[in-house]
C-alpha cells in the first residue's frame, strides 16, 4: 500500500487553504451528515440494529478462517475461483493473469476500494491493459489522474466546473461548445462515453461490500447501476476484495445492509444491490463465463486477535469520515493513504506501518464523533490512542515531545513543585499579557499562537494559591 | 467543616479543580465552590491535586498515565467525601472511564480506582441530576450562545443540563449554535501539534459563534474556552468567552472574560 503521509503536515497547509476544498467539504457537511441524521431518527430499532451488525462482525471475525474456507467451497461448487492474495503485488498478479489467460484489451471498473489499496489501475496499464472506472466519481478523478479523497465520494473534492473542463479535455468526440454547466449535462456524457466501454470490455472488476459464506456470493451496493452492467456484459467477472468482508449468512447482509445505506448517504438502500453466485448457469439470460474472486489479506489478519481486530469490522460505510471534524478541515488527499478519516488513521499504520503513517492517529482531537456514529460501534479514538501508545513505546515520538512529558510528569506527581512551576508560569504570562489578558506571540508557545491568541491567567495566582490565602469563598 | 462532622443528609464532595482553571482561571474552580455550597454540599479542596494526566494518556504516555491516575487516585482520596466533582467534562470524563482501564490490572489499584470513578462527576450534570438543583444565583443581562464540549456531551451526556441550569438565570437569552457538538479543534497537545487544522477548527466554531449574534459564549470545559477565546481575540471579534459556572455562580464581575484584559481593547 503506497502512503505518502509522512507529508500529512505539508498536506494539511494546502488543504485548509484551498478555496474549492473548502466549499466541496462544506457541501458534504450539510449533504452526507444531515440525511444521515433523518435516516437514522426515522428508524426506531437503528441502535439495536447497530448492535445485531456488531455481533454479526464480531462472531464472523472469530471465526474467520472457518468461514473464509466455507465461503471458497462455495464459490467452486458453483464453478468460480478463489484467489488467496497475501499481498498487493500477488493480488494485482492474479487479476493480470485471469486478464491475460482471457486476453484482455480493457477492463470496466465498479468502484473498489481494494482495488485502489492495491493500485491496480496503474499496475494494469503497465501490462497493456486499459481499465475504465464506471462510477462516476472514480471515473472523474481517473481522467484527472487522482486518487479517490473519500472512500464513497472519491471525487467529493472536485467542483462541477472542474468536471466540465475535465470532460471538455478529455471528450473530443463531443462539440466544443456544448453546453456542461448542469449536473444533468454531466451526468448524461458519462453515460454516452461509458455505454461504449460497458460493451466493450474483455472482463469486468468489481468489489464486494459483502462476501456470503453460506452461497459463496458476493454483494455489491450502487447508486448508478454501473456494478451490474460492469459484472454482468464481460465474459470474465473478477471480485477483488478482502478478507474481512466475509459474513455466514444471506439473512446477515440484509441487516448490514439496512446499516449500510443509512450511515452512508442517509438512503434506506442504495438503488442497487447486486448478488453475484459465480458464473452464468445454462439458463441464466445474462452473467459471466467466469468468475473469479481475489481475496486481498494485506496486514489484515496480523490485527486480528489483538488490540485492532475490532476496526475489521468496518463496512466502509464513511460515516466516521462523514463527521470528522479534521477531515472536514483537510479533506481526504491530505492524509496520504486511500483510506482516510478515522477509519484510515485506524487501519493505515495497520496495513502499511506505523513509521509511514504516525502522524494519521495523532491528527485527532479524539473528539468522538466517529465512535458515536460508526453503525459498527469501532471503538476509534481508543484504536488511535494505542496508536499513539505503540508509536510512543517504539520512540517514534519527537524528542521534544517526549521530553516536555517527562518534565511535565516529573512534577505532577510532585505537588509543591508543580506548585511553584504553576506559580511562576501564571504569574510570568499576567505579566505579560500587560492588562491585556492575551499574548499574539509566545516563544515556545508558536504551535498555539500561530493561529489564535493565547489567553493568559488574570493576576492574582493559581487557584490553589488563592484557596490557601483563603481568597476563593 | 471537616467532613467528619458533615450532618448526614449533606453531600461531602471534593472539587477536582482541574490543571487549566488552577492556572488560568481561577475564578472557574471559585464558581464551582459557590455553586456547590449554594446547593447544600460541603466541599473540600483536596490538597495534593495536580492534574489528571490527559497530557500523558493522550500522547500515548501510558506510563506517565498511569502513575499520574495512581497519584491523583491517592490524592482526591485524602479527602473522605462522598463525591468528586469538576468543573469540566473532559476531566471528569478521564476519571470515570479510564482511571478503571489504566488501573485495573493491578490488584492493588483497580478497587480504588473504580471507587473513585464511580463517584467522580462533572460539575453541571453533578448539580441536575445528581442533586436535582437548579436554583442558581447568576443574574446576568446577556445573549449567550454555548458549545457543548466533546468529552461532557459524548462520553457525559452533558447537553440538557447546562440549558436547564442557564434557563434559571435571571435576564439570560441562549441562542443555540448552528452546530453546538461539533469539535472547536482543541484536542489538548492536537492544537500544538496540528495547529493549521486546529485552527481551521476554531475558525469555524468562530464563525459560528458569530453568526448567532450573542454577545457571549459559553461552555464547560477550560481548553475549550481558550482555544475558542484565542481565535474569537486573534479576530478581533468583542465577543466575550467564559465558563457556564462564573456565569450561574453570579462571577462575571470577579474576571474579566476569557482572554480579555482589565485595560480596553
Amino acid at each position: 500500500m503506497h502512503v505518502t503521509s509522512r507529508r500529512f503536515k505539508d498536506n494539511v497547509r494546502g488543504a485548509v487553504n484551498d478555496a474549492n476544498l473548502r466549499q466541496s467539504l462544506a457541501t458534504m457537511k450539510t449533504g452526507f451528515r444531515v440525511k444521515r441524521g433523518l435516516a437514522v431518527a426515522a428508524l426506531p430499532e437503528f441502535e439495536a440494529l447497530r448492535e445485531a451488525g456488531k455481533a454479526i462482525k464480531t462472531h464472523t471475525l472469530e471465526h474467520l478462517d472457518h468461514y473464509l474456507e466455507h465461503f471458497e467451497a462455495r464459490v467452486l461448487e458453483r464453478g468460480g475461483h478463489v484467489h488467496w492474495a497475501p499481498d498487493a503485488e500477488t493480488a494485482r498478479r492474479a487479476v493480470l493473469d485471469i486478464c491475460r489467460t482471457h486476453g484482455a484489451k480493457t477492463v470496466t471498473k465498479g468502484k473498489s476500494m481494494v482495488a485502489e489499496e492495491i493500485e491496480l489501475n496503474a499496475f494494469l496499464e503497465g501490462h497493456g491493459i486499459r481499465p475504465v472506472e464506471t462510477d462516476l466519481g472514480e471515473y472523474i478523478i481517473q481522467l484527472r489522474h487522482e486518487l479517490p479523497s473519500h472512500i464513497i465520494a472519491p471525487a467529493i473534492h472536485v467542483r462541477k466546473s472542474q468536471v466540465a473542463s475535465t470532460f471538455r479535455e478529455s471528450h473530443p468526440q463531443f462539440p466544443a461548445d456544448r453546453p456542461l454547466e448542469e449536473p444533468r449535462e454531466l451526468l448524461d456524457e458519462a453515460r454516452t462515453v461509458l455505454r461504449e466501454h460497458f460493451l466493450g470490455a474483455d472482463v469486468g472488476i468489481t468489489g464486494a461490500n459483502f462476501l456470503v459464506a453460506e452461497t459463496g456470493s458476493s454483494v455489491i451496493v450502487t447508486n448508478e447501476g454501473n456494478g451490474d452492467l460492469t459484472q454482468l456484459l464481460p465474459r470474465v467477472h473478477i471480485v477483488v476484495t478482502s478478507i474481512e468482508k466475509v459474513v455466514p449468512t444471506l439473512e446477515d447482509t440484509g441487516t448490514l445492509l439496512r446499516l449500510l445505506a443509512r450511515s452512508a448517504t442517509g438512503q434506506i438502500m442504495s438503488s442497487y444491490t447486486t448478488v453475484s453466485t459465480g458464473p452464468r448457469r445454462p439458463d441464466d439470460p445474462d452473467g459471466p463465463d467466469h468468475f473469479h474472486v481475489v481475496l486481498l489479506d494485506n496486514g489484515r489478519s496480523r490485527l486480528l486477535g489483538g488490540e485492532f481486530q475490532d476496526v475489521l469490522r468496518c463496512i466502509r460505510c464513511a460515516a466516521c469520515i462523514n463527521h470528522c471534524p479534521v477531515y472536514g478541515a483537510v479533506g481526504g488527499h491530505a492524509y496520504g493513504s486511500v483510506y482516510p478519516g478515522p477509519i484510515g488513521s485506524v487501519l493505515t499504520p495497520g496495513l502499511a506501518s506505523l513509521e509511514e503513517s504516525a502522524s494519521l492517529p495523532n491528527a485527532s482531537t479524539l473528539c468522538g464523533r466517529c465512535e458515536e456514529v460508526c453503525p459498527m460501534k469501532i471503538p476509534l479514538p481508543r484504536m488511535l490512542r494505542h496508536w499513539r501508545e505503540q508509536e510512543f513505546a517504539r520512540h517514534l515520538t519527537p524528542a521534544r515531545t517526549r521530553w516536555g512529558l517527562r518534565a511535565w510528569a516529573f512534577a505532577a506527581r510532585r505537588p509543591w513543585l508543580y506548585r511553584l512551576g504553576t506559580g511562576l508560569a501564571g504569574r510570568l504570562l499576567s505579566r505579560l499579557g500587560r492588562g491585556r489578558g492575551r499574548l499574539a506571540r509566545l516563544p515556545l508557545a508558536g504551535g498555539w499562537t500561530q493561529v489564535r491568541d493565547l489567553p493568559v491567567p488574570p493576576p492574582g495566582g493559581t487557584f490553589m494559591a488563592r484557596y490557601k490565602r483563603g481568597e476563593t469563598r | 467543616m471537616p467532613p467528619e462532622t458533615t450532618p448526614p443528609g449533606v453531600p461531602r464532595v471534593a472539587l477536582l479543580v482541574t490543571c487549566l482553571a488552577d492556572l488560568f482561571r481561577p475564578t472557574v474552580a471559585q464558581a464551582a465552590l459557590r455553586l456547590l455550597d449554594a446547593a447544600g454540599c460541603t466541599v473540600r479542596v483536596p490538597e495534593r491535586q495536580t492534574c489528571c494526566g490527559q497530557p500523558a494518556f493522550n500522547s500515548g504516555d501510558r506510563v506517565d498515565a498511569v502513575a499520574q491516575a495512581r497519584f491523583m487516585v491517592e490524592a482526591l482520596e485524602a479527602e473522605s467525601v462522598d463525591y468528586v466533582v469538576a468543573p469540566s467534562g473532559s476531566c471528569a470524563s478521564h476519571i470515570r472511564h479510564q482511571y478503571p482501564i489504566l488501573l485495573g490490572d493491578d490488584p492493588a489499584w483497580a478497587g480504588r480506582a473504580r471507587e473513585l470513578a464511580d463517584k467522580t462527576h462533572e460539575l453541571l450534570s453533578f448539580l441536575v441530576d445528581r442533586l436535582g438543583w437548579t436554583d442558581v444565583p447568576g443574574r446576568l443581562d446577556a445573549q449567550v450562545t454555548y458549545h457543548d464540549t466533546c468529552s461532557g456531551v459524548r462520553e457525559l451526556g452533558v447537553k440538557a443540563q447546562p440549558r436547564a441550569l442557564m434557563a434559571r438565570v435571571e435576564g439570560l437569552a441562549v441562542t443555540e449554535l448552528a452546530a453546538p457538538e461539533e469539535c472547536c479543534g482543541f484536542g489538548g497537545t492536537f492544537c500544538v501539534k496540528y495547529p493549521d487544522i486546529s485552527g481551521r477548527m476554531a475558525g469555524d466554531k468562530a464563525d459560528d459563534v458569530v453568526a448567532t449574534g450573542a454577545g457571549m459564549v459559553l461552555g464547560g470545559d477550560m481548553g475549550c474556552l481558550l482555544n475558542i477565546a484565542g481565535m474569537l481575540k486573534r479576530r478581533g471579534s468583542s465577543v466575550q468567552v467564559r465558563h457556564v459556572a462564573e456565569v450561574l455562580a453570579g462571577l462575571t464581575d470577579a474576571a474579566p472574560p476569557i482572554g480579555e484584559g482589565t485595560e480596553a481593547p
